[in-house]
This record gives C-alpha cells, structure tokens and sequence, in this order.
C-alpha cells in the first residue's frame, strides 16, 4: 500500500463509525523503490491530498524526510518539492502490516502490499 | 498547422463494428477535434472525413484501436474508371510534395473480402503508372506509402467480380492495433477466467478518455485487465475487488497448461510486463457495498467490468443466519462469509458510486449484460448526474449480449435527487430461468423458426427468377 492509497482510505464501513480517518499505520516492512517522477500528475494529485494526514503518515512509518508540515505555495513550478512529493506518494510502500480505524481500533490487515479492508460477517 | 480542407480515409478493422463511432467521437471530444464526415456507412470498414489539420487526423490515430490506417484521399470511386478520373483530378501540386525525386515510396494494395497473388496486386499497381512519380521504390522504410484499396463488400458468400468501391491516397498514420498483440492474453503473466481481451479493454480505456496523469478505478478489478489498458494511456490506476484469492492471485489457474499459480503472478507483475509500474498505485480487498474511500475523493474516470453473476459471482459480504458469531480465537484467520449482491443494486450502488467520485466531467465505462430480445434502454441503469453518451453491443450468444455503456457526470449530487428507479432485471435470474421451457417447447420454437426461414427463402428465389 502506498501512502497515496492511505491519504484517500477511511473506516467507514464499519458499523458506528462516520469519518473513520486517518487509519493509523503499522508497518512491518516497508519497501522503496524507485517509480518514473510525473510532474503533471503530482501536481495534479496535491489539492486532493489531506496534506496533514500525508505528513502525519509519513512521520509515522519513520520516511518524512525533508517533507515540509504544511503544503508549499506554488508547487507546480516547484520541481524540487514535487519530486519529495512523489517519493512519499509512489515510492515508499508499506508491504507488510496493519491499518488501524481511529475510532474503534478495529485492525485491517495488509499482506503483500494489498490491504485488507473486508469486514466479517457479524460486523455488517 | 492549419490548411485547406483534405479529405481523408478511415479505414477500420472489421472488427466491434458497433463500438467504432463511439470510439472516435470520444477521441475527437478528448482533444477537442473537429472533422466533418462526409461519408460514414454504418456497416462498412471506412469513413471519408474532412480536416483541415492532418495533425489532427494524426491524433486520432495515436489512440484509436478499431482504425487500422488513416489515408489522405487522393482519389475515390465505384469503378476502376471513376477512380483513375477522380485521382486524375486531384491537384498535382499536393502529390508532387510526396513523390518528388528526393522521396522513397512504396504502394501497398489492400482488397477487402477477396484475395489476390503478388503478381495480381502488382498489375494493379502498375494501372497507377500515369503519376507523377519520381522517386526510387523503399520497401522497407518509404518516406511516402500510398495505398491502394478495393472494397468487395461484407459477404464472403457472394464477393462480386468488381469491387463496390476503390480507394487510393496516402498513408498518413497508422492506427493502435499492434497494442492488441502487445497485451495479448496469451503471453501475460497474470490472468483470470473472466480477463478482458486487450481490444475491449484498450477501446475501455478511449470510452473513458484517459489521459496522461489522470486517476483511474476499477472497483471490481479482478485480474487488472482495464487497468493494464489504462496505464498505456498514461492512467494512474487504483482496484478493489472483493476476491482476496484473485488479487493475491493464489486462484486456481486459468490457463490449462498451468498446475499452480506462479510465486510473481499479480496485477502488479502484470504492470511490470508492459513496462507501466509507475502506473500502477494499488489494489485493495474491500467490499463495495460499503464506502471505504474518503467522501471527497475525485477519480477521472471509473472503468470496470462488473460480475455477471454467471461465471463470477456477484457477491458481498454477508451472512444469512441470524446472528452470527465468531470466536474470539478465529477472529484473526476469519474468512468472511458472502451473500448475493444481486446485480440490479450492483448497478445502483455502481452509478451512486460514480456519480459521487467522479470529477465533473470524468467518464463511468462499465459493460452491462442483458437478453437480447428483451432489450429497451429503459432497462440500462440510469442516474440523474450522469448522462449516458455510448452504447455499444457485443453479442455473447444467440439470447445474450453486453452493452458497454459510457456515462459522463454531469453534475454534483444532490439530496433531493430523486431514487433510482430504473428498471434493471437481474440477468443471473434470468439466463437460469430461460432453460425453464421443456424441450418439446423448445423443438416447436425452432422447428416453428425453420418454418419461417424457408418461406423467406423461397420468396426470395422467386422474387430473383421474376426478375
């Protein structure tokens, strides 16, 4: 799961719980690769980014490096910031772990990179 | 580059016949292309447009699967004398950009729906011997390809002596078929029982308009066909399916050939073969008949090919006893017990789905099946923020067809939208209940059937020897 995913994921299908955001992480393993840096799209993705939650999130697996706490103004001219935009959104991955709903606690697996978010019978 | 009008010749695969309008009118409206048509036979391989900017011919070329070759027209005609006097007529001016001593060409002849030897094809090149041509002959690399065309109508039964139509001009650009081959399911490492062949997909993939940069779901992903067609394009690309097995690809294989899965078969293995990793963000097991995204989350476009409910099962979470409990110890290991969705709330929570996530303008593409002879357009799902703008039928079988329908988001929902209320029949039902007649109803049906057709037969005869 990339950070990308994280930013746009709740816990909203569980019964009670109405914003279900931001999932914590808790990362097992992590792996950095590297994926080809697309400044249209970055700089598209920005304004529908929660950018507190990113940053949080970023914090929280140990990989914020030089990521700024609050967005940049005029970051589509800003190469420099779009890349370390795009490292923490495409390149970092959290492979093995969990996602843990902020209100109930309830823990959604991820194995192999792929979240698990399906409830069990007796939670729908 | 802005000239006069030239006309030019689309020239398809025979191929999809009904998705072919749609797909290069949703190419033309995504960069905002102008052409006017000026022949477009319905059934026919070829359309004559006019343009003013073989740029923007080159365009549509650049996506288009159902094109093969797109023709700057010289010179057309329903006889071999039309078309020498109407390619006798064209500015000589224009031509002689082409085929000045400093450029190489070759001619290609294609006939349509009859075959012909080397040697036929080369007299036939050799009744062109009037043009102005000065350059030497490049079979390999041409700097100008012209390309002669004869059109035996669609019949192999009854090819007529003469073709119906001919064509000869210059090839301008070649269309998108070679990424059929290149997605072909046969050598991708990862696939289903219910993959979409690379055609289907690709033209999915122009239906949505995707473009570079843009986000793309799939909420009923599977083995990630659409998206491997969606990342061609230049589409970020998101899946969630509900089959924990199939994303980990740890299914029964679907190749026969194949006793186990491989250790790297995934989506994102497959992302890898064709060289679009990058594209690739992720996907999730998630159930969609409960949100998981984030309410403002704005995807560009949604394609998907939902189960039919026949060879996959149109399924969510569930149970059906009353209540039910799971220990404390299994918790961990649970694997979810699933219900029947139903199809008709799939598409309801489908066009919900769509017209809540998707920006203005973003484009829902999905297939739909239903029964041929039942079929009305009340019976398409329908939403009052999305405005359907394609419809197109591929037919599966003698009763069955699926329509891939393209939606447009026109507006914001609204709270007082009014409920859906569209009259979509479940096609599970359906395609199980339609072997309920007996067999001998069944033998009246087609004897009843053949009855009719040989009346028409011989009417037809007998209006032929009256003539």
């Amino acid at each position: 799961m990339k950070l990308l995913t994280h930013n746009m994921l709740t816990s909203k299908c569980l019964k009670g719980v109405t914003v279900g955001y931001p999932l914590a992480i808790v990362a097992k393993d992590i792996k950095v690769s590297e994926v080809d840096f697309n400044s249209e799209f970055i700089a598209r993705i920005i304004p529908k980014l929660d950018w507190a939650t990113l940053w949080k999130a970023a914090e929280s697996i140990g990989h914020v490096g030089e990521l700024p706490q609050t967005l940049v103004e005029d970051f589509e001219e800003n190469e420099d910031f779009l890349k370390k935009v795009h490292h923490i959104l495409l390149e970092v991955e959290v492979i093995n772990g969990d996602l843990l709903c902020p209100e109930s606690g309830r823990k959604f697996p991820i194995n192999d990179g792929i979240p698990n978010m399906l409830l069990n019978e007796d939670e729908v | 580059m802005i000239g006069i009008p030239k006309k030019y010749l689309l020239w398809f695969a025979h191929e999809h016949v009904d998705f072919r309008i749609a797909e290069i009118e949703s190419i033309c409206e995504m960069y905002d292309i102008k052409v006017t048509t000026i022949l477009r036979p319905d059934e026919y391989p070829y359309w004559i447009i006019e343009s003013d900017s073989e740029d923007a011919v080159k365009k549509i070329a650049s996506r288009s699967i159902s094109l093969r070759s797109c023709i700057e027209l010289w010179g057309d005609g329903g006889s071999h004398e039309d078309l020498h006097r109407s390619l006798k007529e064209y500015p000589q001016g224009n031509m002689r950009l082409h085929l000045n001593n400093e450029k190489s060409f070759k001619v290609i002849v294609e006939t349509f729906c009859k075959h012909f030897s080397q040697d036929e094809k080369i007299k036939k090149i050799e009744s062109f011997s009037y043009l102005p041509i000065e350059g030497p002959v490049n079979l390999r690399n041409p700097d100008t390809a012209l390309m002669y065309i004869e059109y035996y109508g669609l019949d192999p039964n009854t090819i007529p002596d003469k073709p119906y139509h001919l064509f000869f001009g210059r090839l301008v650009a070649d269309g998108q078929r070679q990424l059929i081959r290149k997605l072909s399911l046969k050598t991708r490492n990862f696939i289903g029982n219910t993959s979409m062949d690379p055609q289907l997909s690709l033209i999915m993939a122009n239906q949505a308009q995707v473009k570079n940069g843009d986000l793309i779901l799939d909420p009923f992903v599977g083995s990630g066909s659409l998206l491997v067609a969606a990342s061609q394009f230049g589409g970020y690309t998101l899946g969630t399916d509900i089959d924990y097995l199939m994303l980990h690809a740890r299914t029964r294989p679907s190749r026969i050939s194949q006793k186990t899965r491989g250790k790297d078969e995934s989506i994102a293995s497959n992302m890898k073969q064709y060289g679009t990793s990058s594209y690739y963000i992720d996907v999730l097991v998630t159930d969609f008949s409960l949100p998981v995204w984030r309410s403002d989350m704005r995807v560009d476009a949604i394609i998907t090919d939902p189960p039919y409910g026949i060879r996959e099962a149109t399924e969510r979470v569930g149970t059906i006893k009353r209540q039910p409990v799971i220990d404390q110890h299994q918790v961990a290991s649970h694997i979810p017990s699933k219900i029947d969705y139903g199809l008709p709330q799939m598409f309801v929570d489908l066009l919900s789905f769509a017209a809540n996530h998707l920006c203005i303008n973003g484009r829902l593409v999905c297939w739909f099946p239903l029964f041929r002879e039942h079929y009305a357009d009340e019976q398409l799902p329908s939403h009052p923020c999305l405005q359907l703008i394609a419809n197109s039928e591929q037919i599966l079988s003698t009763y069955t067809s699926r329509r891939l329908l393209t939606y447009k988001k026109i507006r914001d929902p609204q709270d007082d939208d009014p409920i859906d209320d569209s009259n979509v029949l479940d096609f599970r039902v359906r395609y199980f209940g339609h072997g309920d007649e007996t067999r001998k109803e069944r033998r009246m049906k087609r004897a009843e059937q053949r009855a009719k057709n040989k009346e028409n037969w011989e009417k037809n005869i007998k209006s032929k020897t009256a003539r």
